[in-house]
């Protein structure tokens, strides 16, 4: 079989994770390369989980949450844009791959869109090939909290 | 009556609103009976494959209420239960019941299914609608509750010729009871809820429609089931002659309904326009080439709330054709094995089209046994065969005490179902309020078992879910890996994890495994999640101590083609489970009292309905009203569709609440500020200068909606131009200038289904027609016309718009792309419209035209901020679940009802506020509530007092300490964290932590991926 990437998703609870589970409700086919890691708001991810993520070898991001002002709490998916736009820079400016790390805001009912760029974001990740530049040979440095 | 009414309520019939009244009474403190006819609970929802609008899965919703109901301490399930009669009074009821025999124990039963393997005789599966066979010995669904076997009398071998019992021998529980008798019980309940549904209208004997004599005629609820993924084909779309994919399938409309010639139902069935565009969008969905969807209906009823836009996304996103027409005839074509369906086009012309398969959206009726049934127990039907009831008591029969919600209340979907159910079981429950708590036990929730400490040992539970999952990933393989990784103590595969028997099941695997973490591979979190974290808590373990795995939604139903690279995807999820849920440890909630009062913002009929739905059973209610006077829009009304004046029915209400104690009303009052949260509200009042603070458990939003003002048609200019709520001022005060009016005319969706306000008004049909019919009262002479687009008079109304028919007003309908012309002169208005009959223009001189103008919901940005409920683009307020939550926000404590949600008549708004009065009791009577174990918490020692938290969060929730050793350093409160994480992703110093979703957790998932 040709090389697949991985994939780590980073979905809020109220809006992408629930697009995504309404794009399984209408049988939405879509590449099986995305791994879902499901938290409550997508201002609950720190850049420190995409940054262990790529050290721990994954070949691409997608952080997705509620569309800007829809936050089901408020406004923190204002915060966590402000926060990617900086670090996407920060690791662009380092020397990774524009396209590496992928964001949306898909609505829960917004199931199309969802599996549209699931297939989009597998697509350009796959077009970059592995990711070789942030991955760390051994794993364990970072010591749990 | 007895001094002390009984505690108890007896619910007749286990379909969706019987579950939901009986969840209602039995959460606030009554013990029910359910009793069901069938051999489970679950009524015609669990035979739906979607629900529209939002096309979600019917079952998937449904089984979390359906095993509650099941595991419920105070609720008895009676099925195969037949009513007989009920003596007595309004609480004090004796109810004689017949249970036939199951010939299976149901305390024994494992619902192994070696009864039904070895069981030799095979009949009509009627759970899915004949489709296929099923044995004797069977269980009515997978999911059903309870999950036990039965024997169906009539096919078994044993009991029709005294030879057999294979499944008595096979059975290793010794379940079976070949020789089991009737019995006959009394109950003792204090009111009776009559929810016995309805049954589809059956067109056998329509021969023009071909159904019965070929086998690709079938009804919506036939199709239904061959869309269900659990139905005979296992989801795949084909038709039941050969088995093919059809490429071109035909829904005929009012099939049973709006039909006085092939039966005898007046009525509109409401329900059907809604499935068959449902199933039209789902059927395209299925199908692996483009599939032609073409529906014939009589005027496309979508009046709900998100329908016009299910509607408008068939047509345009879809591509589902709609066809004005009656079929005149179906008729096989026996070489081609097509059934060709003749039809007159809206241009007059005969037509003859070829369709693969042809759906027949059948109405909902009472059969005559149940209207036999209600005739004994005293309770009168209206003219099409329903449960009479009054628009101001939308939930009480005839009979005192005996109160009626769902179908049996008249043709209606699921969400209005819902809301009748919180009615009638609010109305039964206040009946009763001295007898609550006094038949019912506590919840026995087993102390919790210390785990911390303990080495891990994890049990991994995953889910086929029928073929769902099953039929994609290989789940026995996923099974087998999970064993394989650390700490791993315990693995295994059930074919329904939802079912209340895998529950017990489960639950009891971890008892005896001493499991201390457990992870669920099966479908969504978001809706299984809380079915599973109780599994929990009945093991005694602490429910926070659970990782749900998505191989469903996420995985096995969008990688149907990838069966391998799906499993390994499950496998690679459930490693990153395991990996999170070793690092989970136990959360606890903080316990908070209620406050024992509730707040209800607008006092119009919803409000004023809701507050003394609360009061009635002794909680203190506050109305805060914008106006100087109660009564809101309904002050402008003249008559319900049942003829009753409202004026001297809205003069009752207020002079009850006004008369009631445990009412305050605040007139020309404004919410200034609003602080707190479930169960401890804390909301300023402003009322004629002087500002009041309120506490309060609990929130009602009514704040009502308007007529918008048309800026169209002249109206504004030429004062023969006037609304319909004018009208209404006008039949209401008597004006003799109406009477003399020669020409009058109405035109409908005036600011309604129009680009920029999208949604149907569901109100302004009836209300036209209505007003029609008291104008053609005033002055038979008049000659009255309606313009319109389509004819929305769901339900009974229909008997509205057939008399009006009969009473000479000429209806006559235009397009969007058309609409009518209107010319003032001195002498009439002079109205032009395109005649849909004539296909000619036809010009109507008029002395008075009334626009059926649009309801607009009170926008109120404030008030959805101050309680933190969301808002729809139509500025309705958005309810917690479109189907089975509608009077309830996302955010515990507040409540919706009444036009800030939908459009609605004033039976419906009634019946929305005693459903959100409902829920609120329930929320009321329980006098505590548990805050969520997801939040946040700060380390101290390493917080370093930047304030950095406190200034995000919008909730407030943290704060720095002000005194004590640890002045300076964050602390979040509880009971106001929202566990969102925002303040926990922006720590610099690392000092806080989200509970359920801590770093390491979430690291050693990334680690693990």
């Amino acid at each position: 079989m040709d090389w697949q990437p991985k994939i780590i998703a980073f979905f809020c609870n109220w809006c992408t994770y629930g697009a995504a589970d309404l794009a399984g409700v209408s049988r939405l086919q879509y590449p099986p390369n995305i791994r879902v890691i499901r938290v409550p708001c997508s201002g609950r991810i720190s850049p420190k989980f995409i940054l262990n993520a790529l050290r721990n070898g994954a070949d691409g991001i997608w952080v997705s949450g509620c569309h800007p002002g829809d936050c089901h709490y408020i406004e923190g998916n204002f915060y966590a844009r402000r926060k990617f736009a900086l670090l996407k820079n920060l690791l662009e400016y380092m020397g990774l791959e524009p396209g590496r790390i992928q964001f949306s805001w898909i609505s829960s009912a917004e199931s199309t869109k969802f599996a549209a760029t699931a297939q989009q974001v597998t697509e350009a990740i796959t077009a970059l090939g592995p990711a070789a530049n942030f991955v760390k040979s051994f794993s364990g440095l970072l010591v749990e909290a | 009556m007895k001094t002390q009414p009984t505690g108890a309520v007896l619910v007749a019939g286990g379909g969706i609103a019987g579950i939901q009244a009986a969840l209602d009474l039995a959460n606030s403190g009554y013990k029910v009976f359910m009793v069901e006819q069938k051999a489970a609970i679950g009524g015609v929802m669990a035979m739906l494959d979607k629900t529209f609008p939002t096309n979600d899965c019917a079952m998937c919703i449904m089984s979390p209420k359906l095993v509650e109901v099941g595991r419920h301490p105070n609720i008895d399930i009676l099925t195969m239960t037949d009513i007989e009669a009920i003596e007595g009074v309004q609480g004090d009821f004796k109810v004689s019941v017949r249970r036939r025999p199951r010939y299976v124990d149901l305390g024994k039963c494992i619902a192994c299914g070696l009864c039904a393997e070895k069981c030799p005789k095979k009949v009509t599966d009627t759970y899915n609608q004949g489709l296929i066979k099923r044995k004797a010995a069977y269980v009515l669904y997978p999911q059903a509750v309870p999950l036990k076997y039965v024997i169906d009398e009539e096919a078994c071998i044993y009991l029709q010729k005294g030879k057999c019992g294979a499944c008595a021998k096979v059975c290793p529980a010794g379940a079976i009871r070949l020789d089991e008798k009737e019995t006959r019980q009394t109950l003792q309940v204090g009111a009776v809820i009559l929810a016995p549904g309805y049954k589809a209208f059956d067109p056998t004997g329509l021969n023009h429609l071909a159904y019965g004599l070929h086998p690709d005629v079938m009804t919506s609820l036939e199709f239904e089931r061959v869309l269900s993924a659990s139905g005979p084909y296992g989801g795949h779309l084909m038709r039941p002659s050969d088995r093919r994919e059809p490429h071109r399938i035909a829904w005929l409309q009012c099939v049973g309904s709006r039909d006085q010639n092939r039966c005898a139902n007046f009525y509109c069935s409401a329900v059907c326009c809604m499935y068959a565009i449902k199933q039209a969008i789902i059927a395209k969905e299925h199908s692996e080439h483009p599939l032609e969807c073409t529906i014939f209906y009589m005027d496309m009823r979508t009046h709900g709330k998100g329908f016009e836009d299910c509607y408008n996304e068939a047509r345009h996103k879809h591509g589902v054709r709609f066809l004005r027409t009656r079929v005149h005839t179906v008729v096989p074509d026996q070489e081609s094995g097509l059934l060709s369906l003749r039809y007159l086009s809206e241009q007059g012309h005969v037509q003859v089209e070829d369709f693969d398969m042809v759906i027949l959206s059948v109405g909902l009726e009472t059969p005559p046994d149940l209207r036999g049934w209600a005739a004994n127990l005293g309770v009168e039907l209206s003219p099409g065969g329903f449960a009479r009831i009054d628009d101001f008591k939308p939930t009480a029969t005839s009979r005192e005490g005996i109160y009626v919600c769902g179908a049996f209340a008249g043709p209606k979907d699921i969400p209005q179902s819902v809301i009748e159910a919180g009615s009638a079981a609010l109305c039964a429950g206040a009946d009763l309020s001295a007898g609550r708590h006094t038949l019912t036990v506590r919840a026995e929730v087993p102390p919790e078992r210390d785990v911390r400490g303990e080495p891990p040992r994890v049990g991994v539970f995953v889910c086929h879910c029928g073929i769902n999952i099953g039929g994609v990933v290989d789940v026995p393989a996923v099974r087998d890996f999970a064993r394989s990784l650390p700490n791993v103590a315990y693995v295994a595969d059930n074919m329904y994890s939802c079912s209340q028997d895998t529950q017990n099941i489960i639950s009891s695997k971890i008892r005896e495994e001493n499991l201390n973490r457990i992870v669920v591979a099966a479908c969504s979190p978001k809706t299984h999640e809380p079915l599973f974290q109780e599994t929990l808590a009945v093991a005694g373990i602490n429910k926070y101590l659970l990782e749900f795995v998505n191989i469903r939604n996420q995985d096995s139903w969008v990688h149907m083609n990838q069966p391998e690279l799906a499993t390994a995807k499950a496998k690679d999820l459930v490693r990153m489970a395991v990996a999170k849920v070793l690092r989970l440890s136990p959360l606890r909630e903080e316990l908070l009292n209620i406050s024992q009062a509730a707040m209800v913002v607008g006092g119009g009929v919803s409000g004023m309905a809701a507050a003394l739905a609360l009061a009635r059973q002794g909680y203190p209610a506050v109305i805060v009203e914008r106006e100087g006077t109660l009564g809101g829009q309904a002050r402008h009304l003249f008559k319900t569709a049942k003829g009753d004046p409202i004026a001297a029915r809205l003069a009752g209400l207020i002079a009850e609440v006004e008369a009631d104690a445990r009412i305050r009303v605040y007139l020309n009052a404004k919410l200034t500020k609003v602080e707190g949260f479930v169960g401890n509200f804390k909301s300023t009042v402003a009322a004629n200068g002087v500002e009041t603070v309120i506490e309060h458990g609990v929130a009602v939003i009514a704040s009502g909606g308007q007529e918008a003002q048309p800026t169209e048609y002249l109206f504004g200019r030429d004062e023969r131009v006037i609304t319909g709520l004018e009208l209404d001022r006008r039949l209401k005060a008597g004006d003799p200038g109406l009477a003399k009016t020669r020409t009058a005319v109405f035109i409908q969706c005036v600011g309604s289904r129009e680009p920029e306000r999208p949604y149907c008004s569901r109100i302004c049909c009836t209300h036209s027609v209505l007003a029609a019919l008291h104008l053609k009262e005033l002055n038979p002479e008049m000659e009255v016309f309606v313009l319109y687009r389509d004819i929305r008079t769901y339900g009974e109304r229909e008997g509205l718009y057939r008399r009006a028919r009969e009473k000479g007003v000429v209806f006559i309908r235009y397009d969007c792309e058309q609409k009518p012309q209107v010319k003032a002169t001195s002498e009439a208005l002079e109205i032009t419209i395109m005649d849909h009959v004539l296909r000619r223009p036809l010009l109507i001189p008029a002395d008075l035209l009334t626009l059926a103008s649009a309801i607009v919901p009170h926008r109120d940005e404030q008030l959805a901020q101050f309680f933190k409920v969301p808002m729809n683009a139509d500025g309705f307020f958005v309810e917690a679940h479109v189907k089975l939550n509608p009077c309830a926000f996302a955010t515990d404590g507040v409540f919706l009802c009444g036009l800030a949600h939908y459009p609605k008549p004033i039976d419906e708004s009634i019946a929305q506020a005693q459903a959100a009065a409902s829920a609120a009791t329930v929320l009321l009577s329980q006098q505590t509530i548990r805050t969520s174990g997801t939040t946040a918490q700060a380390d101290v020692r390493m917080c370093s007092g930047c304030g950095v938290c406190v200034s995000l969060c919008p909730y407030n929730a943290p704060s720095l300490k002000t005194d004590g050793p640890q002045a300076g350093k964050a602390e979040i409160n509880p009971a106001l964290c929202k566990g969102c994480g925002l303040c926990v992703a922006s720590c610099r110093s690392g000092a806080l932590q989200l509970q359920g979703f801590n770093d390491a957790q979430i690291m050693a998932m990334i680690e693990a991926a």
